[in-house]
C-alpha cells in the first residue's frame, strides 16, 4: 500500500525551485496539482506515516531539477555563441 | 634598459609581445592594453570558465587592479549585452567558451574543475557545455 504510493507521487514537484522551474510547462503543473491531491488525500485518510513518505519522495526530485537547468542552459549557451563572439570582436581591449 | 630587459623574463616576454602588436603581428592583441598583453604572456592572468579575467599565483598589486577594472568592463558588457536575451552569467559564460577557445598556446585559462591550465597546441578543456 505504502510502496504503491511512493510509486504515485513520483512525478510531484512540490519544492519551491521545482514549482518555479515548472512554470512554462503545463505537463508539470498538472503533476504538481496531482500530488498535492495525493497528499491532500493521505492526510484526509489520517496515514501520518504516508505523510512521512509524501515528504521523502521530494528529495530523488532534486538531481531532476539540476539536469533541467543544464539543458536549458546549454540550449541559451548555444544560442548566444556567436552573439557572444561578436562582443569579443567589438571589445578587443577588453577580453 | 638591456640591462633591465635580460635580468627579467616577464619584460622580455612583454616587449616581445609589445614589438608583435606594434608590427601588426598579433591581431587578437591589438585592442589590448601592452600591460593587459604583457601580463596574459607571462601566465600571471588567465581566462575563467565564468567570463572573467583571474589571477595566477600573486602578481602585483597593478596587475591584480587592472583585472579588476577589465572585470569591471566585462561585467557592464555583460550586462548591456545580455538585456532580453538571458541572464548575465549565462552570456558571460557563452562569452568563455569562445574566450577560452581562443587562447593562445602559452596563455592560462580555466578548465572546467576549476583549475589553471595553460593552453597548448591542441584544444583546451572546456565545459561540456560550450557549442
Amino acid at each position: 500500500m505504502k510502496a504503491l504510493e511512493l510509486t504515485g507521487n513520483v512525478p510531484a514537484a512540490t519544492s519551491p525551485a521545482m514549482m518555479s522551474q515548472a512554470q512554462h510547462d503545463p505537463q508539470h503543473e498538472g503533476f504538481r496539482f496531482g500530488g498535492r491531491a495525493v497528499c491532500a488525500a493521505m492526510l484526509a485518510l489520517g496515514f501520518g506515516s504516508a505523510l512521512g513518505g509524501c515528504v521523502n519522495v521530494s528529495a530523488p526530485d532534486k538531481p531532476i531539477v539540476i539536469e533541467l537547468n543544464i539543458n536549458i542552459r546549454q540550449e541559451v549557451i548555444y544560442r548566444l555563441s556567436q552573439d557572444a563572439e561578436n562582443t569579443i570582436k567589438q571589445n578587443e581591449g577588453v577580453f | 634598459m638591456t640591462k633591465i630587459l635580460f635580468s627579467n623574463p616577464v619584460a622580455v616576454l612583454g616587449a616581445v609581445v609589445l614589438t608583435m602588436a606594434a608590427s601588426g603581428g598579433a591581431m587578437a592583441q591589438e585592442g589590448r592594453d601592452p600591460a593587459y598583453a604583457a601580463a596574459r604572456a607571462a601566465g600571471q592572468v588567465g581566462e575563467q570558465k565564468d567570463g572573467y579575467l583571474g589571477v595566477i599565483g600573486s602578481p602585483s598589486a597593478e596587475v591584480r587592479a587592472m583585472v579588476r577594472d577589465i572585470n569591471n568592463r566585462r561585467r557592464a558588457i555583460f550586462t548591456e549585452k545580455a538585456a532580453g536575451k538571458s541572464t548575465i552569467e549565462e552570456y558571460a559564460f557563452a562569452t568563455a567558451c569562445r574566450l577560452i577557445a581562443q587562447t593562445q598556446p602559452g596563455e592560462k585559462y580555466q578548465a572546467p574543475d576549476g583549475s589553471w591550465k595553460t593552453r597548448g597546441a591542441g584544444a583546451p578543456e572546456r565545459d561540456a557545455r560550450c557549442p
